[in-house]
């Protein structure tokens, strides 16, 4: 599955898209704790949330390979 | 909804005119504009540019549910959202909010409603260029 990356998430994950071997699904939660993993620096931002389809999910939405899943870190528009 | 409502993030300097002329309507006496700049200070540090990265297809359906909402609590008739992408200089537009009702109230009312709010919700993320580096706002450690 591919996780879209944004602003500071860009640069710890050093790409705009991370791709996981992962074709059996896992939820929003499963996938923070391998990201906290994955890439310490992450446990710095702990307000980062995770949107899938493009709309804000909470922890315990199970995300599906096919879905649209994207990291926002924690946003400053305007 | 197109008609009421127009929403555009976009990577060329944003017009006030086009949002002006988007809201102004005969049934309305009055039009609220904010207009966001790039300021050269920030917290005592100099800055020389910013840059903005959105989540694009994610960022207009936010900005909709913004402008939907400020419509609905409000009861304003037309609302214009533009957010600017990329860099973005000193005095330079970062975002324009045009709000057009038929008391000025209202329409003071829902165009800090929707500022407030984008700076909340909307994928969009600023990074500050300083005269000694750049970090992403609201994202440091």
């Amino acid at each position: 599955m591919k996780v879209l990356c944004f602003g500071v998430a860009k640069e710890i994950v050093g790409s705009s898209e991370l791709i996981l071997d992962n074709d059996k699904g896992l939820t929003v939660g499963e996938l923070k704790s391998y990201l906290n993993t994955a890439y310490p620096q992450f446990l710095e931002y702990k307000s980062y949330v995770v949107a899938i389809n493009q709309a804000y999910a909470d922890d315990k939405l199970s995300i599906s390979p096919s879905d649209e899943i994207a990291i926002i870190p924690p946003v400053s528009g305007g | 909804m197109d008609s009421i409502i127009d929403i555009q993030v976009l990577s060329t300097p944003l017009s006030i005119d086009a949002c002006y002329n988007f809201v102004l309507d005969e049934k309305c006496g009055g039009i609220d504009l904010f207009v966001g700049t790039v300021r050269r200070w920030n917290k005592g540090k100099e800055v020389t540019h910013l840059h903005f990265e959105a989540y694009v297809e994610m960022a207009v359906k936010e900005m909709k549910k913004i402008a939907l909402a400020a419509i609905e609590k409000y009861g304003i008739e037309k609302i214009s959202i533009h957010h600017r992408i990329g860099q973005v200089e000193l005095e330079g537009i970062a975002v324009i909010i045009a709000v057009s009702s038929k008391h000025r109230k209202s329409a003071f009312e829902a165009c800090s409603y929707a500022i407030d709010t984008l700076k909340n919700e909307v994928p969009i993320w600023k990074k500050e260029f300083l005269i000694d580096g750049s970090y992403w706002v609201n994202s440091r450690p």
